[in-house]
């Protein structure tokens, strides 16, 4: 369903994406980790056009995307993007936020967006705050709204960058409750998260990242018990026990 | 003072109207009026270019604000009385003349004011909207527009504050706005000048405040559980 065929993009002289090939089946959920600075934010958003690419290809269902004569907002219309910092519109209730795009873009009427935003409201466990401003909410909750504004424009591909890596700890489980129920489903889903237990739950396969490279591909489960790439053990004894290799903090 | 007003009362607020032209404190009031109207739609128009990422767009309105920005209004109003006649060919009235000064010199610092709002935003809003498939343009309305309207408030309040004030300077092509009336009346009264600015200062003052105030109101409307997320 998406397939990426020796994907490059550099910053200036810094290589971000370095060859990237991989393919995502329909209905596979795939997480994507790797340290920070690894390009794997800016490989989803190259998944949308939200970043351009200098060479190679990006197919979903078979469409050069980035090829110029696609259309960027038809192509985006049929993608679902959370972002790590919800970016939900402040200046709309959580039922204007999720009816705005269908109204306008789906050309709905009024009832049928409510009725759908009301819906998967419900999904997400707020139909009560349907009238409610995003700054009267969490930011589990916000999140939340923001998976509902996404499946809102009823994407076969939904695509989620750190989602939870903006939220107080006591918030995660919620979010990643939503982006479960999603996935089981049988959503197709590419998730940058280091939400070990979202992986081993869901995932059908974790891609590791540093520098621009995928290092490693695998299940969950060999991946986190027997990963092979020398800076994916490093990285997951990171997570596990920060200390331990980098010894105490000290002065400086 | 009230036999000033007595007498002159109906000059300064119409002018020679019906026997003239229409004057005094409702020329001011159609001006600025017209000028808020047509300025703020030029400012949209202006900052849209200026953060534009074409530069044919860009340069030549970046150009324009550096320049206008850089010239008193006076002279503005100078170039449009003696330099739009030149180029239309047409003779054109003074009102038109102040009106053309006014939307243009207001209409960039509205821009300024516009950009300000629209950067100040943070851009994942702008990514969230146009990942729900949404085109720049619709993103600008119904996403950016509305939230940088309500930040920039105040200050667009502030600009139209000005404006109102500037139409004062109509007086320099004589234009028979508020001010000049005022002083029409004042050479014929001649002993009276301190009366007679004190009315035409208290009549600007009484135009600017209530639109401070009246902005003072919808910003409070506005901010009703719309804080900052």
């Amino acid at each position: 369903m998406i397939k990426l065929k020796n994907v490059n993009k550099w910053y200036g002289s810094y290589h971000a994406l370095d060859d990237i090939n991989e393919t995502v089946a329909k209905g596979e959920v795939v997480v994507v980790c790797g340290p920070s600075g690894s390009g794997k934010s800016t490989m989803i958003r190259t998944l949308n056009r939200l970043e351009a690419i200098q060479s190679g290809n990006i197919f979903i269902d078979g469409v050069d995307i980035h090829d110029r004569s696609v259309s960027v907002n038809a192509l985006r219309s049929g993608i679902g993007f959370v972002f790590q910092q919800f970016n939900l519109f402040p200046h709309l209730t959580v039922l204007e936020n999720c009816t705005l795009a269908p109204r306008r873009l789906r050309k709905l009427g009024a009832k049928e967006a409510d009725d759908l935003a009301m819906n998967l409201l419900d999904r997400v466990g707020l139909a009560h705050k349907a009238c409610a401003y995003p700054s009267e909410l969490s930011g589990g909750q916000q999140q939340r709204v923001a998976i509902a504004r996404a499946l809102a424009m009823n994407p076969p591909v939904m695509l989620f960058d750190e989602p939870t890596s903006a939220l107080d700890p006591e918030m995660v489980g919620e979010v990643l409750q939503a982006m479960k129920s999603l996935a089981k489903e049988g959503m197709t889903m590419v998730c940058v998260t280091h939400e070990m237990g979202f992986a081993r739950e869901v995932a059908d396969r974790v891609i590791f990242m540093d520098q621009g490279k995928v290092l490693e591909r695998a299940t969950p489960e060999s991946f986190f018990q027997r990963p092979e790439h020398p800076r994916a053990q490093r990285f997951l004894s990171d997570i596990r026990s920060p200390w331990v290799e980098s010894g105490m903090p000290q002065a400086c | 003072m009230l036999d000033i007003i007595h007498n002159y009362g109906l000059f300064y607020l119409i002018g020679q109207y019906p026997n003239g032209p229409l004057g005094g404190l409702a020329m001011t009031l159609i001006l600025a009026a017209l000028a808020l109207v047509l300025a703020f739609p030029v400012g949209v128009l202006l900052a849209l270019c200026r953060i534009s990422p074409y530069r044919l767009l860009r340069l030549p309105v970046t150009g324009l604000v550096y320049v206008l920005r850089g010239t008193p209004l006076l002279m503005v109003i100078f170039w449009a009385y003696f330099l739009l006649p030149t180029l239309t060919g047409q003779r054109t009235d003074q009102f038109g003349t102040m009106l053309a000064a006014l939307v243009i010199f207001d209409g960039v610092y509205l821009a300024e004011i516009i950009r300000a709002g629209i950067l100040g935003l943070p851009r994942g809003q702008m990514e969230s909207s146009r990942s729900l498939g949404f085109s720049y343009l619709a993103t600008m309305r119904l996403v950016i527009m509305p939230q940088a309207f309500r930040n920039m408030l105040p200050s667009l309040v502030n600009q139209f504050v000005s404006t109102i004030k500037e139409t004062s300077l109509g007086y320099i092509i004589s234009l028979s706005e508020v001010s000049f009336v005022a002083s029409q009346i004042s050479a014929q009264l001649l002993t009276k000048p301190v009366q007679v600015y004190a009315v035409l200062g208290l009549t600007y003052f009484v135009m600017c405040f209530s639109l401070s105030r009246f902005a003072f109101w919808l910003e409070r409307r506005l901010a009703v559980r719309t804080a900052e997320v």
